[in-house]
């Protein structure tokens, strides 16, 4: 099949010109000062150190890993009932119920934030709740749509056997039906502790302005400042810790499987 | 006990309904406002809508956002579906290699491969604006083309282009004729989401777009810091666009299902 697969090819040079470059030029620039050019680099580690040395930026960086987990243990909490519930629904109702729950999905994401603005400034709610309840509200779906996929592909034989075999429906819940849906736990929390880590609109369209995460100020030493060697350090280190989290969750999730 | 547990589970589903739905109805109730309030409803109007349809800033957002998605999942369509067929004919490695980059945009936060962009475009003097912000769709819309394309690439009967070549077909029509009447449905759902996400970008557009244009998300962005209604109105339409199309998605089949059995009953 010598004739196909040169079809491949042009694709091959536009990921390495469109997805891997301008991930290296992200590294080259955060370890680079300020005003370089193509041909004279001057590499430096300044960027990282500057990011450490001054307390805002561990502070800011340390809130925004702190409300991305909240809000991914809050979507844990509310989600997994939520999607429990589904899974007993009579086929129907299931099928209904997953398109009521995705179709304020489809609406854009800063129409969906906006709409939560009225609402909280009229009900007074504070700049931090607001946050919160913005990121909640536009990473539950995931959650749900998750913990429903994998729980509704536990064979309900397995429930019966549990039921006959002595287990009370405690006991099954937590010795079958959790474990089981575990896997789409995880792909939940990685949908949802992702994009709240780096979000910036949220805190910024419902926090009015005060609430800064680690997102604004990515985005204000690039639209803003203009200081782009510095916003790439930053950039950099939010993403390596990511890389972090997600490598130890899904050890986690390795770990906890090959308990069972 | 049973049924307790039943009305319990029913309640708590319908909370999560309300917080779904109290900001999409509070949002469409009060671009009816006749005042600029949002929390005291004042009396019914349509003026917010005029101002919208009047504003051409925001009719500039729409057009771009629409353009900017049709041109990112014809091309994304296209060129997805051409590179799954090849890399289906490809060695391993290269199948590899091409899947784990792909991933990276999907493992790293947006706003990562968004200033990535950003940065590669101005370091190469392009000036920023419409043409660069297409591109940046066109790049992130290629991998969900891919990833719905190549499951269903896999199932295919290798044997079919092979006779397809031996009775003397030409490549092109190999592909065309035989390989993607066989994968239609997955390259009409690749399409699907590469607009939807396409449509609804707003990282990756508000830093790879250039002075005076906006799309939708980048419009809302920047005209919310103060209590704006016509920004309802256009929210609201959003919501009856999307609620429109998803209705007729899903009930049209619906329908079709019934008639089908209706008439397998007739006969």
């Amino acid at each position: 099949m010598k004739n196909f697969n040169k079809m491949a090819y042009p694709y091959i040079i536009w990921m390495t010109v469109m997805i891997v470059v301008p991930m290296l030029m992200i590294v080259l620039y955060a370890c680079t000062v300020q005003g370089n050019s193509v041909l004279t680099f001057q590499f430096t580690l300044e960027n990282f150190a500057r990011f450490f040395s001054d307390s805002i930026f561990p502070t800011v960086l340390w809130r925004s890993l702190k409300m991305a987990v909240i809000t991914t243990v809050i979507c844990i909490l509310i989600g997994y009932p939520c999607a429990y519930v589904m899974a007993k629904m009579k086929p129907d109702s299931q099928a209904m119920a997953v398109l009521l729950i995705t179709l304020p999905m489809w609406i854009n994401m800063l129409v969906r934030t906006y709409a939560w603005k009225g609402i909280l400034d009229w009900l007074q709610a504070g700049s931090e709740i607001s946050v919160y309840i913005g990121m909640v509200y536009n990473f539950l779906p995931f959650m749900i749509l998750q913990i429903y996929t994998s729980l509704s592909k536990i064979d309900p034989n397995l429930i019966i056997a549990a039921g006959d075999l002595g287990a009370n429906d405690r006991q099954t819940f937590m010795k079958v039906t959790l474990p089981l849906s575990l896997p789409g736990v995880i792909s939940g929390i990685t949908l949802v502790f992702l994009p709240a880590v780096s979000s910036f609109f949220i805190p910024k369209l419902l926090g009015g302005g005060q609430y800064v995460l680690i997102g604004n100020l990515i985005e204000d030493y690039f639209i803003k400042t203009g200081d782009w060697n510095f916003g790439s350090a930053i950039s950099l280190i939010m993403a390596i810790i990511i890389l972090i989290s997600m490598y130890v969750t899904r050890k986690l999730d390795k770990a906890a499987k090959e308990d069972d | 006990m049973k049924q307790k547990r039943g009305i319990l589970s029913k309640i708590y589903f319908a909370l999560i309904m309300v917080f779904f739905y109290v900001p999409i109805v509070y949002v469409v109730f009060f671009s009816f406002n006749s005042s600029k309030s949002l929390s005291k409803f004042t009396g019914f109007s349509l003026k917010w809508y005029q101002a919208m349809f009047a504003n051409r800033s925001i009719m500039e957002a729409i057009w771009y956002t629409v353009l900017c998605a049709v041109i990112a999942t014809i091309v994304s369509t296209i060129v997805g579906t051409i590179t799954a067929i090849g890399l289906s004919k490809n060695r391993k490695v290269i199948r590899e290699l091409v899947t784990q980059v792909n991933n990276l945009p999907m493992l790293n936060p947006e706003i990562v491969t968004a200033i990535g962009l950003m940065l590669f475009f101005t370091s190469l003097r392009i000036q920023t604006g419409f043409t660069t912000m297409v591109l940046a769709h066109i790049a992130f819309c290629i991998p969900y083309v891919m990833l719905s394309v190549t499951p269903r690439l896999r199932q295919l009967d290798p044997n079919l282009s092979d006779a397809a070549l031996d009775l003397g077909c030409t490549p092109w029509q190999a592909m065309t004729k035989v390989i993607i009447p066989q994968i239609k449905g997955s390259i009409v759902a690749g399409a699907l989401v590469a607009f939807s996400m396409s449509f609804d970008d707003f990282v990756i557009s508000m830093f790879t777009t250039g002075p005076g244009v906006s799309n939708i998300s980048i419009y809302v962005y920047s005209n919310v810091k103060r209590v704006n209604p016509t920004i309802n109105a256009l929210s609201a339409i959003i919501v009856y666009v999307i609620t429109i199309v998803l209705i007729i998605v899903n009930v049209v089949p619906m329908l079709r299902e019934r008639k089908q059995k209706k008439e397998v009953l007739d006969a």
